[in-house]
């Protein structure tokens, strides 16, 4: 067992250049496809880390049973899985930390990390650390997050995002059932490989390689029987988690539908760009503009790449992060940037623009950034798009599933029933 | 032909239609919960009564149909969906369409854009709510519907939950308000939470149908429904068959009515849900449990002929009315426990008669009352003393464990629990907000399934799968017990999941604790719901620690107050009880009116009992009690009031500047008004909150789970405008002003951009020049330029120089308002130190001094003669140190260092009010709850939202002062 070592100031358990080399980091699995792919970044790094793909009710039970119940339902999740996790025997409590995400935003999100302390003491596990996944707001000697880390990190999302889109444009319509899937694991296989490497996230590597994936897709035979498009968004936990939306992609594609699910990558950026924003709105430290810019600059890059590949084979493209913004101008300030935010509202005019105007907006019970964006906008975004059918689904512990779906059959209904307007409406001009 | 099954949460519809949609035949049937047998019996007899049927298309709707349609291979139409193809079909021309069903209300729009709207989460205001209002006022529901066409007045009652609700009626009941006044104040309640629940700001107008059970069956709730909407709704014949008809309309495909009915019968779902392991494993096991709690016991004695000395202790608690005669050893001479029927005063009345009757040369040396309904007891009767509960209870179960260290009483409608530390109450938990988890939530369930209580709790005892239905709301539990039904849990295991959810319910919800060392090992627990096996054991087995539940777990209540009545009274003294002649004489006369003596203009229900001896509720404060003011000196929420008030407009050039007055605005306003007035625009606020303020906005408000300050904000906007504003200024703030308390200086989400909602959500917002910019405050080198750059383009003569001056005088005069805050306070907290006086830091956010969200808890606490200042008053005492969440909120900060300071105070006591719906509060209470409980102090927290009974607010500041007293 390593030697426990405090922060001076805070008193914070900090997780050490010792405990590296024989601590296993967990890791909560938020968009299984994404983070498969992530992990691998950490293990080229030298990390050992260990991806949680744990579910159950028990683990909302244990949450319930250490945090607040009235905290928002990811934090009940994240922490429950964590501490279900140390409980299971199957690791050495004494040679694991914990990791988790911290963006320092206006929203209780920030606080996870604090919540997951308390919880931690609570059930006697005082001695695990636990290390911020964040731009500096807590630093630790055995773990950096260096540039050359975050593009490889970002490396692996574009792929996670064009292996989610192109398998959700193709997994309904395929002849052969789950050749889409099958290209998934094959492809993230590859990736795993190639970053634990040190490879492949490149501008080069990534354009060469998004577009051997594109072409993959592009080879399943399909059958282009019309289904009823439907996005997803929300809150970022609720909207990717299978344990949070209670599988709520595959409700959706047991009736029948095509699923649209924007990317991390959007995120990513709306995040960098929040600081560019507060820059313009209050001023600030220049230099930090300037080099949000630059990120943003290289997001854009990447994401051209996904798109370009996306275009070249057909696919519907990811949105594209500029002109997801525009759409959302004068609807929501750009100030708005707890949270999902703006991004939110932009994703929901976005989707009903590329003809997934079918939209469940997905957020934990009492989310307060979504007052604003999600539930407060929907008003106006059917003033804008007449043709958006969105529904809004809370989740929690205690949210039953035949509710939630019931809830969803509604819009269905709706989607089918102007889903056949449509083709009623083709064949005649067909006619 | 077409047949369509409308299988819903209570009941289950079916029709058959003929070819030119006429309905042939319907039928009309409650389940209670056996779905598929009832789906089987329906099917069955329509076979035989309807010629051809078999050759019919079929379709199934209704939120309980959907697992068993598709098991069935039954066409599935989801029912909303279902009720507009009815509607379109039956009545063209229709525009919306409002429905309430069991455990759903949903309001459709069929014209200028088709929308639905489904209750989400929340089934308040449904047939369920209803149901339970019926149940609480001892009235079916026929009844409840005539009672209602006879009110005069109505009262508010929170329209967002049932739970709510409840807690608003319960009060009421006990205080003598009329039950016809009550019925019409329940309707209008379901009224209120569907427009403002699922219209979320627009408009209901037009051709409007009103559909579902409730709506059919009571035709006061449509007039209250006609009179909000100011329109004349119709209710359709065959209303009940809508969704089903809406089935069969759009029925396909037809059936083999023999595979069906014998697959229905087959269906038991999945078999899969969470389970526990069982209570009992067998009978052994069970009688060694019954036989370890056989030793807590009261001894009896007989009442009649005793001679001696002789102590009555009355309990009028929320549900149910508790009486004991105890002889001078604390044996029990006689005992009562009855339902209150809504009216304790008529219980307690018989049960002094009988008293007197058992024995009529009884002497009775002392007397006490506790309980919900303490105070009209204790002036109907004369009583001796009045007994918080909280005391009530303690001093009980020390009978029983002279250490004990924890109780828990689950009552009827609360859960009480306290700690015990060094012979004192150290620590409240009440529930507050939320019933769930207590007695009459069993209850409800029991009656739902068709049984009475006590055999159900039974049934649970030797459950081989106790379904794990987790510790949650009353409502979601519904739908989770309906959940677990069709994955084929039994009834057993039913009942014994409720009974372990009623304990998860007040040990994480309620209590939060973790684990059983954090309670204490010496645990009594009471109250009447312990009096089922199946509770008790579930409590024993989730905490993993034996505990002692006395024979009269039901009655400590009253027990503890007799012996609170012996301890307190002399060794010769005679109870000043009303005696047996006097019951005789006995009246109960209740007059309701307006108080008057103030602009919060109390609605009192004033009772009269013969003899002078007069009760009055539903004050808020004691003046129509006493007739004098209550002294303002030393309550700083009411300075906080006037001083924003003292700003006043100043008139400009520029014009007239509305601004609303809510969330943020309490504090940030000397700040705007300020800088705008010397921007030359005369500045003006919306008046303070009121009902009016809230209704007049309240259908625009687009999430219902949005705290209620945020909600009040649409009024504040809408008055505005309907008094004839021009420019409104509401900014977007992420940051605050940074106090240097914290690691950051943000508002909360909802603070910080609910300019967004209002511009997004309020049609009328279009009318004025709104301004909403985002500002950064918390930057002030910055602000005069960035301002400068937004505002000019609303006002393009504006001058950098200009914005710059302002901005400065801005700064100086918030200053000067945080200034006057602290130096008020000061005062106050010097004058109660000369006083001696204890000093409660009433600690919130800054828009909670607004009377309507506080519902005059300032007032309420100031009354027991306490000093009262805020939390923004001791902050600045403190500097920045480490806390164990991320302080990133400035108004949090606040709280965090008021805690610290009060810990350092011997004379200070720190209450915090919280808004329902707040989520930043779910991480604040925690932590501010872990400083003051470092320091021994006692944390209290006071849950608050549209909800106006203040009952359980007056135990809490009893028991604390109490346990203040002890120390």
């Amino acid at each position: 067992m390593a030697q426990l070592k405090y922060d001076k100031k805070t008193d914070r358990l900090l997780f050490t250049k010792e405990m590296k080399k024989d601590y296993t980091i967990l890791l909560p699995n938020m968009a299984p496809i994404h983070f498969k792919i992530l992990q691998n970044v950490f293990t080229h790094y030298g990390y050992k880390s260990d991806l949680l793909d744990t579910c159950g009710p028990e683990i909302a039970q244990t949450g319930l049973k250490y945090v607040h119940n009235d905290t928002c339902y990811p934090a009940l999740l994240v922490i429950g899985q964590f501490i279900n996790a140390l409980q299971s025997g199957k690791y050495d409590v004494h040679k694991t930390a914990l990791m988790i995400t911290q963006t320092g935003g206006g929203c209780r999100a920030s606080n996870y990390i604090f919540l997951l302390r308390k919880a931690l003491k609570k059930a006697g596990f005082e001695f695990v650390p636990v290390i911020s996944l964040s731009f500096g707001m807590e630093k630790n000697s055995g773990f950096r997050l260096t540039l050359p880390l975050i593009r490889r990190f970002v490396g692996g999302l574009v792929y996670g995002d064009q292996l989610m889109l192109l398998s959700n444009q193709t997994k309904p319509y395929e002849v052969n059932k789950g050749e889409s899937m099958a290209l998934v694991n094959e492809w993230s296989e590859k990736i795993s490989q190639m970053l634990i490497e040190g490879k492949g996230y490149t501008l080069e590597e990534l354009d060469e390689n998004l577009d051997k994936i594109t072409k993959s897709f592009s080879k399943i035979e399909l059958n282009r029987e019309p289904k009823i498009k439907v996005g997803i968004v929300g809150e970022i936990y609720v909207k990717y988690s299978k344990m949070a939306n209670n599988g709520l992609e595959d409700f959706l594609a047991e009736q029948d539908c095509e699923v649209c699910v924007p990317g991390l990558m959007g995120f990513a950026s709306f995040k960098v760009d929040n600081r560019i924003e507060d820059y313009k709105l209050y001023g600030g430290s220049k230099l930090k503009y300037r080099f949000c810019k630059m990120l943003l600059n290289y997001l854009k890059k990447l994401e051209g790449l996904m798109i370009e590949a996306a275009e070249k084979y057909n696919f519907v493209p990811p949105h594209e992060y500029a002109h997801t913004k525009e759409l959302v101008k004068g609807i929501i300030g750009y100030g708005s940037k707890m949270g999902e935010g703006w991004l939110l509202t932009a994703e929901m005019l976005e989707l009903a623009e590329t003809g997934y105007e079918n939209i469940v907006c997905t957020q934990p019970f009492g989310c307060l950034p979504n007052h604003i964006n999600g539930k407060g906008a929907i008003r106006k975004i059917k003033e804008i798009k007449p043709n958006a059918n969105i529904v809004t689904i809370d989740y929690d512990p205690g949210a039953p599933k035949v509710n939630q779906e019931n809830r969803i059959k509604l819009m269905l209904a709706v989607g089918r029933e102007e889903l056949n307007k449509k083709l009623d409406e083709q064949k005649k001009d067909d006619k | 032909m077409k047949l369509g099954l409308d299988i819903g949460s209570t009941t289950i519809k079916c029709v058959v239609l003929d070819d030119k949609s006429n309905i042939i035949y319907s039928t009309y049937e409650r389940h209670y919960s056996q779905i598929t047998e009832k789906i089987a019996d329906i099917l069955n007899t329509v076979r035989i009564k309807i010629d051809g049927v078999e050759q019919a298309e079929v379709a199934m709707s209704g939120s309980a149909g959907m697992g068993v349609a598709e098991a069935c291979g039954i066409e599935f139409v989801q029912e909303v969906y279902a009720t507009r193809v009815a509607a379109n079909t039956f009545i063209p021309g229709t525009d919306v369409v409002i429905e309430l069903g069991g455990e759903d209300a949903k309001i459709l729009f069929l014209t200028n854009g088709l929308e639905v709207r489904m209750n989400g989460t929340c089934a308040g205001g449904t047939g369920a709510f209803i149901d339970q209002m019926a149940t609480l006022l001892n009235v079916d529901l026929r009844d409840l519907d005539e009672l209602a066409k006879q009110h005069e007045k109505t009262y508010t009652i929170a329209s967002r939950c049932g739970v709510f609700a409840k807690s608003d009626i319960q009060p009421l009941l006990n205080q003598g308000a009329r039950k016809s006044d009550i019925a019409e104040s329940i309707f209008n309640a379901v009224v209120s939470q569907t427009v403002a629940g699922l219209a979320q700001g627009r408009e209901i107008e037009g051709q409007i149908v009103y559909l579902g059970g409730p709506l059919t069956f009571m035709s006061e709730l449509r007039n209250c429904f006609d009179k909000t909407l100011g329109t004349k709704g119709i209710c359709p014949e065959n209303s009940l068959y809508y969704v089903a008809s809406g089935a069969a309309l759009c029925a396909e495909k037809k059936i083999d009515f023999d595979k069906v009915i014998n697959e229905v019968k087959n269906y038991r779902g999945s078999g899969n849900f969470a389970y526990n392991s069982p209570l009992f494993e067998n009978e052994a096991e069970y009688i060694k449990f019954t036989q370890r709690h056989a030793k807590a016991n009261v001894k009896q004695k007989e009442l009649k002929g005793y001679g001696g000395r002789a102590y009555i202790g009355m309990d009028a608690g929320s549900t149910t009315v508790k009486g004991v005669v105890l002889n001078e050893n604390g044996e029990l001479l006689y005992s009562k426990y009855l339902p209150s029927k809504g009216n304790p005063v008529e219980i307690i009345k018989d049960f002094l008669e009988e008293i007197y009757t058992v024995n009529p040369t009884i002497n009775v040396a002392a007397s006490a009352v506790t309980g919900y309904g303490e105070e009209i007891i204790k002036n109907a009767f004369n009583a001796d003393y009045g007994v918080v509960e909280t005391i009530a209870h303690f001093t009980a179960a020390k009978y029983f464990m002279p250490d004990v260290e924890f109780i828990i009483d689950i009552g009827g409608q609360d859960i009480k629990c306290f700690k015990i530390h060094n012979g004192a109450i150290d620590n409240i938990f009440l529930n507050e907000a939320c019933s769930s988890g207590c007695g009459s939530f069993l209850q409800t369930f029991a009656n739902a399934l068709g049984y009475e209580i006590s055999d159900f709790a039974k049934l649970g005892l030797f459950a081989k799968r106790p379904v794990d239905l987790g510790s949650r709301c009353t409502v979601f539990m519904n739908s989770s017990v309906k959940q677990a039904q069709k994955d084929g849990a039994t009834i057993e295991d039913i009942s014994a999941g409720l009974s372990l959810s009623v304990v998860k319910n007040a040990l994480y919800k309620v209590i939060r604790a973790s684990s059983p060392e954090e309670l204490g090992k010496k645990i009594v627990v009471q109250g009447g719901t312990f009096l089922n096996d199946a509770v008790l054991r579930a409590f024993e087995q989730e905490m993993g620690v034996e505990v002692v539940r006395p024979n009269i777990a039901g009655l400590m209540g009253a027990y503890g107050a007799a012996l609170y009545a012996k301890e307190k009274s002399a060794e010769s003294s005679c109870s000043t009880l009303i005696n047996a002649d006097a019951i005789k004489n006995f009246v109960h006369e209740i007059k309701v009116t307006n108080c008057g003596l103030c602009s919060n203009n109390c609605r009192l229900t004033i009772n009269s009992f013969g003899a002078g001896r007069k009760f009055i509720a539903g004050n808020r404060c004691e003046r129509p009690v006493t007739k004098r003011a209550q002294t303002s000196e030393l309550n700083i929420y009411d300075y906080k009031l006037r001083l924003i008030d003292s700003y006043k407009p100043v008139e400009g050039v520029r014009g007239k500047l509305g601004i609303p007055m809510g969330l943020n605005m309490y504090e940030m306003y000397p700040f705007w008004y300020r800088f705008f007035t010397e921007l030359k625009f005369e500045v003006y606020h919306s008046s303070f909150s009121s009902r009016k303020i809230y209704r007049s906005g309240q259908h625009t408000i687009p999430s219902d789970t949005v705290c209620f300050p945020a909600k009040l904000m649409h009024g504040h906007i809408q008055t505005l405008i309907e008094e004839g504003a021009q420019t409104i200024f509401y900014p977007c703030l992420s940051y605050n002003f940074d106090e240097h308390l914290g690691d950051n200086h943000y508002n909360c989400p909802v603070v910080a951009y609910y300019p967004e909602v209002i511009k997004n959500n309020m049609k009328d917002i279009n009318k004025v020049h709104f301004i909403k910019e985002y500002f950064g405050v918390h930057r002030p080198k910055d602000f005069p330029q960035k301002a400068y750059e937004k505002l000019s383009q609303h006002f393009p003569g504006l001058t950098l120089n200009e914005v710059r001056a302002a901005s400065k005088k801005a700064y100086e005069e918030q200053s000067e308002y945080r200034k006057k805050v602290i130096d008020k306070g000061n005062e106050i907290i010097a004058q109660a130190e000369k006083e001696g006086k204890k000093i409660f830091v009433l600690a919130g956010r800054p828009y909670h001094i607004d009377p309507e969200i506080n519902h005059g808890i300032d007032k309420l606490i100031a009354g027991f003669g306490v000093a009262i200042i805020s939390e923004d008053v001791i902050s600045p005492r403190v500097e920045k140190f480490n806390t164990h969440v991320l302080n990133q909120w400035t108004y949090h900060s606040r709280l965090y260092a008021a805690a610290k300071y009060v810990a350092s105070r011997k004379d200070m006591e720190l209450i915090q009010l919280v808004s329902f719906g707040c989520g930043v509060d779910a991480i604040t209470t925690d932590e501010v709850r872990e400083i003051l409980e470092k320091a021994g102090k006692i944390y209290t927290q006071i849950k608050i939202d549209e909800i106006t009974n203040l009952g359980a607010v007056k135990i809490r500041i009893r028991s604390l002062l109490a346990a203040i007293d002890r120390d």
